[in-house]
């Protein structure tokens, strides 16, 4: 244990800041919450993660976000277990005929008022499987999506800079 | 009652810097709370009022507690109702209804999590009396306000072997019952590996608020009593404002390094596989008894 | 004031007569069953509600002496009341008044199967038998009376003698209730001819004078023949068989306040009849106490049979009321009067406490069983929706057995508490060890209880139904509910204002003991031993009402959401939402059964079915995860075996040869005149 808090103990905080960017594949489509809303979960927001048939590919970069380089957590940001206590729902994958029910359920069992955000190119338009047989549309044929990150898979920062858009916060 | 999300809020940070990152504002879970407040609640069809009314019964008993345990000064406002008995009490009746409300659901989820949470409940109780009795031994009654006033007048009564085995099993109760590490991980999202998050899994909107609301009082009575009664020096022993002041001060000195130490400890241990729990709890009832022991063999 | 004993008499016999009527118009209403249960219970509440009024003028002050001299050989039939036995028979009308209301609607459900005329005849005999038996005092009277309310409550136990399980439940009850009836009988034949004198009223005085070496012998036979009444470990066998077999409202009664005759005895035993022992008979007491009291507990949290589980929890809080005794005993032993007095009223008020709840419990427990059949807690549920009101009231009970504030568990525990606390007025290390042992063999049954109540209401009350029984449960009828209410209402009433029990108790200890408990108390607060400790019933109940109702008014004013929205159980996503997802009472005791694996020792068994054609394919899983029963297997077992080889080799003595047993004849003749002279 001394050798842990050695460690510790030389290691820096090593958070990064997260500049805004002009290249990024971000995109508005809906807006479903309100104003009073939106300022409030600029403060505190709570994020459930649903992989509707994704690659892993965009969960790895998701998970990123809680490293001590993205650290999601600074921004009051914070990944819960159930979506009965999210805020905010993160969807990844071209949305496979099997996960079509859950993520619809998924969606009403939060509660109200709730932003979905939309990460990867699956998640925009079914990316590389589109129009395969198990598939069954992008996000937005099935929820209403307040913003789409596109890329395959997207950096940690866009997606950061996507749930910041959605919120219209500035990073 | 309006600080104990500030005492949540200093552990997180804690624990942040310790892995090296920025971590969350100490602020931070005001605005958690405050942001639930607006959300609304969806309840599950198979729940009946008992779902409901567990979290107004759960920040009730809380706030009860409050008042009962003395903060600033030796009188506390409600200290009249009952002695530490009846606070453990209080906040057993707090878990019986949570537990209810884990099962309500019908959800898998919440039976395990009740299931888990009552079991090691129930096994820290004998470890929390016998170190109540300890306490008592040496001072010479059960009133919180007169265990404390008796230690801040004779501090001398405190040096010796069992005060320190009594408040090191008491820390490891409070660990238990507050589900911390290593007993349970508050920030897990395995829901195998949950006790209390588990519980709570179906709340959400106002009766989350309030069931967060209440777990951060617990934690921050439970340090409070191990601060006021096994480290009595600050509390206020009348009601002058100067000495109100000089209380908060302390209090707040004293539970910011509680607040380290938690954060210490959950760095540096990993979660305790759930049946060597017991082992734990009964390592610390040991301690406790041995606490209980000396009392009597040095007297 | 000063209670006319003429008033009390006449109440005595009124109480008699109203059981009479109830037995005798058992018998003649027999052809018409609803008629039979009108009469019979009826008559049984009258004479109840005559026997409470009885107790009231008892615990008031009032004296009176009742003999009726040719009734029985050696003294005839005695009777009298003091404050201790008005007390206990406040406890047994307590759990009787409400039973016998109860037991209107429940034994419909009899008629036509079983005879409603027997079960009313014996359900006044039982009653009655207990109402005497603390008014009993003379060995004789109390005899008697003890073997009366066996048989009855035998006849009543196997009222189902349709089911094997039932008669052979019976038959366990009927062999431990005999040899403590067996051990009863030789301790009285001794302490009376040791004192010379079958009245209970000359014991005390000449115990004094009896030597050591018999009076523990005698202190040892009434306790064990007290004790297996009560149904301390390890003879409580027959508890767990007994009262599930039995109609619930026997059950009831049985539980909730048979049981406690057998504390009315060693409470005699240990403060009137025998003075005051040596310190081992307290600490023996503790110790047992603390051990009925957790085994008791662990046993009931691995059981899914709804009323064997509260059958073994009587066990659980017998244990307890066992600890505030021995401690009692130990500080009499050691001369603190005071201290003594103040575990006794402890123990005293947790015995009436627990008629209370145990009471309810158990009809809570009936009701549940008359709506859905089954006594198994795995095909329960959701029937707190279907029979609201059960479950309310089962909830009170549940509260209180938990020793949870406002309700009366909490005080009684919390008295029995402070007075273990108290012990550091003792100094010896040995009994200082054991009083910290009981507080924590305390601590950890109240905290086991809780998780065994947590268990029992929410598996069978709370989420889904798992079966169809359970789905169509509906609401019992208001004889069934009122007396539950009743019960509800007591057990919050006495917990909110303990006052009105606690200032007969000091005054019943005191006629006992002779010393004042070591505490004073008002009608809002009881503070132990000047500043040791202190409780506030009716504050804390008022501080939880008033922040109950203030939090939801707090919240409206500062703006939070009203919005409530109804959707299924969050499950991942899934499609279907069953009971079957639901946790069973087996999965809730695994931690458990895990962590006391030493006591359980469990047995687990895993039965897999497999398709015909491929094992990939699993028809059915059955699996199954029981305790055993060590103290049958490690205690009782070998005993029988033991009798069952010296009644082998006895056969030889029963050779049919009628000259043989002429002999034998001769030889007990001469021994028994040789003894005589």
């Amino acid at each position: 244990m001394a050798s842990l808090f050695g460690y510790i103990l030389k290691t820096p905080v090593v958070t990064e800041s997260v500049k805004p960017d002009n290249d990024t594949q971000i995109e508005i489509i809906v807006r479903q919450i309100d104003e009073r809303a939106r300022k409030h979960f600029g403060r505190s927001l709570h994020i459930r993660q649903v992989d509707a048939g994704s690659c892993n590919g965009c969960e790895l970069e998701i998970g990123a976000l809680n490293s001590p380089y993205y650290d999601l957590e600074r921004f009051g940001m914070h990944f819960v277990a159930s979506p009965r206590h999210a805020d905010c729902l993160l969807v990844t994958g071209p949305v496979t005929r099997n996960m079509a029910d859950p993520l619809k359920r998924t969606y009403d069992a939060t509660p109200a008022p709730k932003i979905v955000v939309a990460v990867g190119d699956c998640a925009h338009d079914c990316g590389v499987f589109a129009n395969g047989y198990g598939v069954a549309g992008p996000v937005s044929s099935i929820l209403p999506v307040d913003a789409v990150v596109r890329g395959c898979p997207p950096t940690p920062r866009q997606i950061l800079l996507g749930i910041f858009a959605a919120l219209e916060k500035q990073p | 009652m309006f600080g104990s999300p500030l005492l949540v809020g200093v552990i997180r940070k804690a624990k942040a810097r310790l892995q090296g990152r920025r971590g969350a504002r100490i602020l931070q879970p005001y605005a958690d709370i405050w942001k639930l407040l607006l959300k609304e609640a969806v309840v599950s069809e198979n729940t009946s009022w008992i779902f409901r009314f567990t979290p107004y019964l759960l920040a009730t008993t809380m706030l009860l507690s409050a008042l009962i345990v003395p903060v600033l000064t030796t009188h506390a406002a409600l200290g009249f109702m009952g002695n530490i008995i009846v606070l453990m009490y209080l906040f057993l009746l707090g878990v019986f209804f949570l537990a209810l409300a884990g099962l309500d659901a019908g959800s898998a989820f919440g039976g395990m999590g009740s299931s888990r949470e009552v079991a090691l409940a129930a096994l820290a109780e004998p470890t929390v009396l016998i170190a109540i009795f300890g306490i008592a031994l040496r001072a010479g009654t059960t009133s919180l306000d007169g265990i404390i006033t008796r230690f801040a007048a004779e501090p001398l009564l405190m040096l010796n072997a069992g005060h320190l085995l009594a408040f090191f099993a008491f820390f490891i109760v409070a660990l238990a019952e507050n589900g911390r590490l290593p007993v349970d991980n508050p920030a897990t999202h395995l829901e195998l590996t949950m006790i209390h998050e588990a519980m709570i899994l179906e709340y959400s909107g106002r009766y989350l608020a309030l069931v967060e609301w209440a777990a951060g009082m617990k934690l921050f009575l439970f340090l409070t009593l191990l601060a006021n009664l096994f480290f009595p020096w600050g509390v206020a022993l009348t009601n002058t404002p100067v000495a109100l002041l000089g209380a908060f001060f302390a209090l707040a000195v004293k539970l910011a390094l509680f607040a380290a130490a938690i954060a210490l400890v959950e760095t540096s241990v990993a979660k305790l596989r759930l049946f060597r729990v017991p082992e734990l709890l009964a390592g610390s009832f040991t301690v406790a008894l041995l606490a209980v022991v000396t009392a009597f063999f040095i007297r | 004031m000063s209670i006319d004993s003429t008033l009390m008499v006449d109440l005595f016999l009124v109480t008699f007569a109203c059981f009479g009527a109830g037995a005798a118009g058992a018998l003649i209403t027999a052809r018409s069953p609803a008629l039979t249960r009108l009469v019979a219970n009826g008559c049984a509440l009258v004479g109840a509600i005559a026997a409470g009024a009885l107790a009231v003028a008892g615990l008031a002050g009032g004296n009176m002496t009742f003999n009726v001299p040719d009734l029985l050989p050696i003294g005839g039939a005695a009777f009298g009341v003091d404050r201790l036995s008005a007390f206990f028979v406040a406890v047994i009308a307590l759990g009787a008044i409400p039973t016998a209301l109860y037991a209107i609607g429940y034994t419909r459900q009899y008629a036509g199967k079983h005879s409603l005329a027997g079960m009313g005849f014996g359900f006044n005999i039982f009653v009655a038998a207990m109402m005497l038996v603390p008014l009993a005092r003379n060995v004789l009277t109390f005899l008697a009376l003890w073997e009366l309310m066996s048989l009855a409550s035998y006849f009543l136990v196997i009222t189902e003698h349709e089911h094997e399980e039932t008669l052979r439940a019976g038959w366990v009850y009927l062999v431990m209730t005999h040899a403590g009836f067996a051990a009863l009988l030789i301790g009285f034949l001794l302490l009376a001819r040791a004192t010379d004198t079958m009245d209970f009223s000359g014991w005390n005085a000449a115990a004094a004078n009896l030597d050591p070496t018999s009076r523990n012998l005698i202190f040892i036979l009434l306790a064990l023949g007290f004790g297996s009444k009560a149904g301390i470990i390890p003879l409580h066998v027959w508890l767990p068989r007994a009262h599930p077999a039995a109609p619930s409202h026997v059950s009831a009664l049985m539980s909730g306040v048979m049981i406690k005759l057998g504390v009315y005895g060693l409470v005699r035993v240990a403060f009137d009849w025998l003075g005051t022992g040596p310190v081992w008979w307290g600490g023996t007491m503790l110790i047992v106490g603390a051990v009925s009291a957790v085994l008791g507990v662990l046993y009931a949290l691995v059981e899914h049979d709804l009323k064997r589980l509260l059958a073994y929890h009587s066990v659980e809080n017998i244990g307890i009321i066992l600890l505030g005794l021995g401690a009692g005993m130990l500080f009499q032993a050691h001369g603190l009067e005071a201290l003594a007095a103040l575990a006794l009223i402890a123990a005293l008020y947790h015995t009436l406490n627990h008629a209370a709840f145990k009471s309810l419990l158990f009809m809570g427990a009936g009701a549940v069983v008359h709506a859905t059949h089954t006594r198994n807690m795995e095909e329960l549920g959701g029937l707190i929706k279907r029979m609201p009101q059960t479950a309310a009231f089962f909830l009170v009970g549940s509260v209180a057995i938990a020793a949870l504030p406002p309700f009366n568990g909490f005080i009684s525990e919390w008295l029995t508490f402070q007075s273990l606390l108290l012990s550091f007025q003792i100094s010896a290390h040995t009994v200082n060890l054991i009083f910290a042992l009981g507080v924590a063999a305390l601590a950890l049954t109240s905290g086991l209880a809780a998780a065994c109540f947590v268990k029992a209401f929410g598996i069978t009350f709370l989420a889904l139904p798992r079966s169809e029984h359970a789905a169509l449960a509906r609401e019992v009828e208001w004889t069934m509910r009122a007396p539950m209410a009743l019960l509800a209402f007591a057990c919050l009433a006495l917990g909110v204002a303990p006052s009105l029990i606690l200032a007969p108790l000091e005054a019943a200890v005191f006629d006992l003991m002779g010393a004042h408990a070591d505490m004073k108390f008002d009608w809002s607060m009881v503070v132990a031993n000047d500043n040791f400790g202190w409780v506030a019933p009716l504050w804390i109940a008022l501080g939880l009402a008033g922040f109950l109702m203030a939090i939801p008014l707090g919240l409206r004013l500062i703006g939070a959401n009203k919005r409530r929205r109804y959707y299924e159980t969050w499950g991942c996503g899934r499609a279907l939402q069953t009971a079957r997802f639901e946790y069973t009472a087996t999965a809730f005791a695994n931690p458990f059964k895990r962590v006391f694996a030493l006591l359980y020792r469990p047995v687990k068994q895993l039965d897999i079915e497999f398709h015909p054609e491929s094992r990939y394919f699993v028809r059915t899983i059955a699996y199954y995860n029981e305790g055993r029963l060590i103290f049958e297997d490690a205690l009782y077992r070998p005993l029988l075996r033991m009798i069952e080889a010296v009644a082998h080799a006895a056969r030889v003595l029963q050779s049919g040869n009628v000259h043989g047993y002429l002999v034998y004849i001769l030889v007990a003749l001469v021994a028994l005149l040789v003894l005589a002279v």
